[in-house]
């Protein structure tokens, strides 16, 4: 019955992603109608960017003199179709220009993630076991401090430090450009590179795990059973990792999962900060080249990634939460 | 009241806090008196290294940093606390409805909010702002409509709470009619923690205008913090403390309001005080 009841939560939720999906689309295209001027001229970019010829093919192409249902109707048609338009000032499709930069930014995104969620955790957990100390007392006040810093001055800062001063670490890029390097060497080139955006990236967001876990591992310390566990005489290391901290991390999961968003946002500064050639850095183009439709087509794939996202969370915390039964 | 304060200022970081935002009020305030002319302006040589002439030394064209670091000030509040009064009257609006009436319409209401809630908030703020132009209304309005799902789920799960205590039936009862019920008997009552909400939302109100306009998307016509250090990244290597001074201001700001939303929050649930705090 269990596999039968998960099977049922994945497929409810699947249809909730696509359902958000879709409204996205629908916000997408009613944007692009909402904005100042001819729509034509704005899935096109700012005004004078395309000439006549285009917008009148513009035009035929999303229907714009049907009536607004229609041309719903053939937006949504091609964007299932993953046809997100075609960026006039790259003259390239959008598609192709979002894809080719997923790889950049699913690598700085997963990296920061994991390592804020294992620091944040380690760190917050650290400071539980050790309340009053001055570790705890360390870490509580910087959780708090980097909680209240915009993540691009950081990143700058860092720079200053780490590559001006230091020269520890490049500042820019994902790779060294114009050198033969075997695939084990251009790996760990890009590992490199990866440090100084991860990082910067990863420091709000320990901050926020950090704080939580702390509070919650506190809350959880006093429950009933706990103190069973306690009681049973197992050592304090067993009760950590089997009763407390498996139930102080479900408030950490779930907001891990409603930070998703904040995370691929944040990836938009980073990827800015340090030229990281990801989705991120693609959008801060899009703005300066006032290139509506390619900026539509980022915010669209953020989105897909962060229901991707929210769907794996919901899964992980049905598997760590020993109280639930998911579906049942 | 003075009982509040009293609750209020055994936290010692919301005093701490309180202290520094009445600073960066005061600094607001004074800046047209402090620094006249034009943040804008060249007023000195480029390039003044701080500690000099100039407190905080020059930009590449000769403005002060002090002077856009106080004017900056006057946005950065403003933003903040516009966006958030606007965002907390939507988010309470819609999470009163949802939470009163229940049913079909709480259905609805709460899947707009998830909606909302799901969509990465800052990619969509940049949207709204680039498709919208920059200014200063399209800044506030982006960050209002990014910002007011939680504040609507929050009232909306006090509404549920205390829509079926005796006060509120007795209420319906006597056959007031839902918005004055809604008005005055049960959002006087769902206040408190909207209130904490929202100090923290100021905060994160003013990081979201800094990293707008850090990307280019701040108002054209009014100095911020954001801008000031976006345009500093060019000459970072040479000028530090162009970047590096908004970016204390900023940390200051933001600091002072976390601090204070939590010393509410402390001082408005004196049982949940405590907890997680030795």
């Amino acid at each position: 019955m269990r596999s039968v009841g998960r099977l049922d939560f994945v497929a409810r939720r699947l249809l909730k992603s696509v359902a958000i999906l879709l409204a996205i689309v629908v916000m997408n295209f009613l944007l692009i109608r909402l904005a100042p001027g001819d729509p034509a001229s704005v899935i096109a970019g700012e005004a004078g960017a395309a000439d006549e010829k285009y917008i009148a093919q513009l035009r035929e192409q999303f229907g714009l003199d049907q009536p607004l249902t229609t041309q719903l109707a053939v937006y949504v048609g091609n964007v299932v179709r993953f046809d997100l338009g075609y960026s006039y000032r790259n003259q390239r499709t959008v598609a192709d220009m979002v894809g080719e930069r997923l790889p950049a930014t699913l690598l700085l995104t997963v990296t920061a993630f994991v390592v804020a969620l294992g620091l944040g955790v380690g760190l917050g957990v650290m400071a539980a076991t050790r309340v009053g100390t001055w570790a705890d007392s360390v870490i509580t006040v910087a959780a708090l401090g980097f909680y209240a810093t915009p993540l691009f001055w950081v990143g700058l800062m860092a720079i200053l430090l780490f590559s001006v001063n230091l020269g520890w670490l490049p500042a820019f890029g994902m790779q060294t450009l114009g050198t033969q390097m075997t695939s084990w060497q251009r790996a760990l080139d890009i590992a490199h590179h990866l440090v100084l955006p991860a990082m910067t990236l990863a420091v709000f967001f320990v901050a926020i795990y950090a704080r939580l876990t702390r509070a919650s591992m506190l809350e959880v310390q006093d429950m009933d059973f706990v103190r069973t566990a306690r009681a049973k005489g197992l050592t304090p290391t067993r009760i950590l990792r089997a009763h407390t901290l498996r139930n102080a991390i479900l408030p950490v999961i779930t907001f891990a999962g409603i930070q998703a968003g904040q995370l691929v946002g944040g990836s938009i500064v980073i990827e800015t900060v340090f030229a990281w050639p990801g989705i991120g850095r693609l959008a801060f183009e899009a703005l300066l080249q006032r290139d509506y439709n390619l900026l539509l087509g980022v915010f669209f794939l953020t989105s897909v990634m962060v229901i991707v996202f929210n769907l794996v969370t919901d899964l992980v915390y049905s598997l760590v939460d020993p109280r639930i039964e998911v579906g049942a | 009241m003075s009982e509040f304060w009293h609750r209020y200022r055994r936290n010692k970081g919301a005093v701490v806090g309180l202290a520094l935002l009445v600073l960066v009020v005061l600094l607001a305030l004074a800046a047209p008196l402090a620094f006249p002319a034009s943040p804008w302006e060249m007023t000195g040589p480029p390039f003044q290294r701080p500690l000099g002439d100039y407190l905080l030394g020059t930009d590449m064209l000769g403005r002060e940093i002090l002077s856009g670091i106080v004017h900056g000030a006057r946005v950065s509040l403003m933003v903040g606390v516009v966006s958030t009064v606007v965002a907390v009257s939507l988010g309470i609006a819609l999470g009163a409805l949802a939470g009163y009436f229940g049913g079909a319409i709480d259905d609805a209401l709460m899947r707009f909010t998830e909606f909302f809630q799901t969509i990465p908030s800052f990619v969509f703020a940049i949207v709204l702002v680039a498709i919208f132009r920059p200014s200063i209304i399209s800044i506030v309005a982006a960050i209002a409509i990014v910002s007011w799902p939680p504040v609507a789920r929050l009232v909306r799960g006090e509404f549920l709470t205390l829509r079926g205590r005796e006060f509120v039936q007795a209420a319906v009862v006597i056959g007031e009619s839902h918005l004055k019920i809604i008005l005055s008997q049960i959002l006087p009552n769902a206040m408190s923690p909207v209130i904490v909400m929202a100090s923290l939302m100021i905060a994160s109100a003013i990081l979201l205008e800094s990293a707008l306009s850090f990307l280019g998307l701040g108002d054209p016509n009014m100095m911020s913090w954001g801008y000031m250090i976006g345009a500093s990244r060019s000459v970072m290597r040479q000028a530090w403390w162009m970047s590096t001074f908004p970016g204390i201001a900023i940390f200051l700001t933001v600091l002072a309001l976390n601090l204070v939303g939590e010393g509410l929050s402390d001082a408005m649930n004196p049982r949940l005080a405590r907890k997680g705090r030795a």
